[in-house]
């Protein structure tokens, strides 16, 4: 172990019985670097002040009680060590006075005393509102249901999941609309919606498809890939709905999440580069010219983007028709645009997903006791074409 | 310094004073940029949700061109930088995955070479910082930012995930506005949303959450008595410019927070007139920008 320094843990404070309303308070605690911030708070809390209140049990980022945000980021305070968090908050100003560690509640969620935060209504409820259980077909079987275990290979990273809420504390669609269904349990929709046992597939997607806050309310921000101390990586599995909803169960939602999506392919296969113009119409009302009517919602959207579009034109920001008129964008010079297309028909025959969760990183050479103990499919490579 | 250079699908098109002001700056910094006109759009993560070979197939083919010319690639766009990261993520983890995505570039004569001479792509932020040099960039300012108060604005895809951007060998890419900022002779504006997301993403699906994303953050910005941010990528522009009367109706305050992109602050710094750089195009006025600045140009 190397020698104790100390450190200065400026902790966001709250007693709902004091009636002051937050504030914030400086400790002081003595530990090696490579122990970790939790263990800072409890060394607090033993030698200065009792009522300092802090969730936590293993100490080993298993049990998911001690999410916090530490220097502003969401993470579980077991998991931080407490010499990187205090380098990582001074590094941009190392010639001036040491800055002190800061250690707030989660955010998005109701604080209930110090760092303890009700996870009730911004986490459970929303769990609770996927149905995170098996829907089977109501037969039960003799003994357990038999499915191949490459067939589960795709949900194991939602598995992994420990309910700490540290991407629901990081989620930047969540601060701006609390009715965002939210990572943990979009990550945990996936986990029903790509387990074969499933039955309820298609009714799963379309309800999450279908709802304003459901999985085209995520803003694609990656604050909850960064927050995971899991891997679950809950905005990947929520691309991985998108794409279920949209391209495999064919459902058109109500957001313009599937047709912005199919409207950008069609476009970059057709000019290489984005016609932006083109892709808000084709997002709000795709076949527009005369092939079909667009819904009230569409003309809503496209009216609603006009003002936008006659400012734009007022500075001279889309002075040119290429910008403002739909389809005249030019394409890619010489035969470019054909080779694009190509790459297009080429991997639209199948479309490989590489999950690097899964199959690692096996060009990197792996240090020895790791490949020990590494399962074996993780030094598998993607699965070839069919 | 000679760059193989990915300008990006918005810098030409909303955002035409973008890689209108990057020509400029270039010239002025003495960087050579050879543009990769036969490349494609990075995708923007939109086409990895429909299908990740695809965008993986897409981005190859943008990098086997750069690879053609011998040089290193740059692009002025955040959203680029972290679309086209996370596909050479991909590609780079696993030979028989990149021998499969290089068979359909065959036939257009490219191929992408993991590490080939030294290849690697990066933002112009990252370039100015890491390849550049902050302090050949101070030799080069005739005019010092002095007096402006200057909000970053990162733009998610250079700041997260931090394992897929290069953050364990660069660990401070997310000061590097900051850096740049100081550089020019500004003064940095802490506020809470400079690594935030713009909304820009979901502006067509949900605009409330969009806006009010867009919104807040400038909010914040001027709360902090920001004159300006800057961002190094196009997207966000939109969102935090374009979008601005838009946004100020969804936070219900007046706004108004001139939005520069990344070479127009530093162009500035450097001389070059607001009007040069294509300011007057934005939507929130920049007019006053200039007045802020207490330096004289040399």
């Amino acid at each position: 172990m190397a020698e104790a320094q100390s450190y200065t843990l400026k902790v966001r404070r709250f007693k709902p019985e004091d009636g002051r309303g937050p504030y914030w308070q400086e400790f002081e605690v003595d530990l090696d670097p490579t122990l970790s911030v939790l263990d800072g708070l409890l060394q607090a809390k033993d030698r200065e002040d009792g009522s300092l209140s802090v969730r936590c049990s293993c100490r080993a980022a298993i049990c998911g009680s001690c999410g916090v945000k530490i220097n502003g980021q969401s993470t579980l305070a077991c998991l931080t060590q407490i010499g990187e968090a205090h380098e990582h908050v001074n590094r941009r100003d190392r010639d001036g006075d040491a800055k002190p560690i800061t250690v707030e509640p989660m955010g998005n969620m109701p604080v209930v005393k110090d760092l303890v935060t009700d996870m009730e209504s911004t986490h459970w409820e929303k769990i609770r509102r996927v149905t995170p259980w098996l829907l089977d077909d109501g037969d039960p079987p003799e003994r357990e249901r038999i499915v191949p275990p490459e067939s589960m290979v795709d949900i194991t990273q939602t598995i992994a999941c420990i309910q700490c809420g540290a991407c629901v504390s990081a989620c930047l669609s969540m601060e701006v609309d609390p009715d965002f269904i939210g990572p943990a349990a979009l990550a945990k929709a996936y986990r029903f919606v790509g387990d074969p046992r499933d039955v309820e597939t298609r009714e799963r997607l379309y309800d999450l498809a279908q709802d304003p806050h459901g999985i085209y309310d995520c803003t694609h921000c990656f604050a909850c890939v960064d927050a995971c101390p899991k891997g679950v990586a809950p905005m990947d599995q929520i691309m991985r709905l998108r794409r279920r909803a949209g391209d495999d169960e064919g459902i058109r939602d109500r957001n313009n999440g599937h047709n912005h999506e199919l409207a950008f392919v069609k476009i970059i296969e057709k000019k290489g580069t984005l016609d932006e113009s083109l892709l808000l119409q084709e997002s709000y009302a795709p076949g527009i010219k005369g092939k079909l009517i667009p819904k009230p919602a569409a003309i809503k959207g496209l009216v609603g983007s006009l003002p936008t579009a006659v400012r734009g034109l007022r500075t001279g920001k889309m002075r040119s028709l290429s910008k403002l008129i739909p389809g005249v964008h030019p394409k890619l010079p010489g035969d470019a645009q054909g080779h694009v297309k190509r790459i297009h028909e080429h991997a639209e025959e199948h479309g490989d997903e590489l999950n690097l969760y899964i199959t690692g990183e096996e060009d990197v050479e792996p240090e020895p006791d790791e490949e020990k103990l590494s399962p074996p499919e993780a030094s598998e490579g993607p699965k070839e074409p069919e | 310094m000679k760059l193989a250079y990915w300008p990006g699908c918005v810098s030409r098109g909303f955002t035409p004073e973008l890689h209108g002001s990057m020509a400029l700056v270039a010239e002025r910094l003495e960087i050579e940029l050879v543009t990769l006109d036969r490349a494609n759009c990075c995708g923007a993560g939109v086409i990895a949700e429909h299908n990740q070979e695809l965008a993986d197939t897409l981005n190859a083919r943008t990098f086997a061109l750069a690879q053609q010319t011998g040089l290193s690639m740059m692009n002025i766009c955040s959203t680029c930088q972290g679309a086209q990261s996370e596909c050479q993520q991909r590609l780079d983890a696993d030979s028989a995955y990149r021998a499969h995505i290089n068979e359909a570039l065959a036939g257009e004569g490219l191929e992408y070479v993991k590490d080939g001479g030294g290849f690697e792509n990066k933002n112009f932020l990252w370039v100015l910082v890491e390849d550049y040099g902050l302090e050949r960039l101070k030799t080069k300012v005739t005019r010092p930012l002095a007096g402006l108060r200057v909000g970053p604005f990162y733009g998610c895809y250079v700041v997260r995930p931090k394992h897929r951007l290069g953050y364990e060998e660069h660990p401070e890419r997310d000061l590097y506005l900051e850096y740049v900022i100081e550089a020019l002779g500004g003064e940095v504006v802490d506020y809470d949303g400079s690594r935030k997301c713009c909304g820009f993403p979901v502006i067509t699906m949900n605009r409330e959450t969009s806006l009010r994303q867009a919104g807040t953050h400038l909010g914040d910005a001027l709360d902090q008595g920001a004159d300006c941010l800057v961002t190094p990528c196009p997207l966000c522009h939109l969102n935090l410019d374009m979008q601005q009367p838009e946004a100020a109706k969804i936070v219900d305050r007046d706004l108004g927070l001139a939005v520069l992109h990344l070479p127009q602050l530093v162009g500035l710094a450097l001389g070059y007139k607001p009007k040069q750089l294509g300011m007057s195009l934005h939507i929130a006025s920049t007019e006053w920008v200039e007045e802020r600045l207490t330096g004289v140009p040399a």
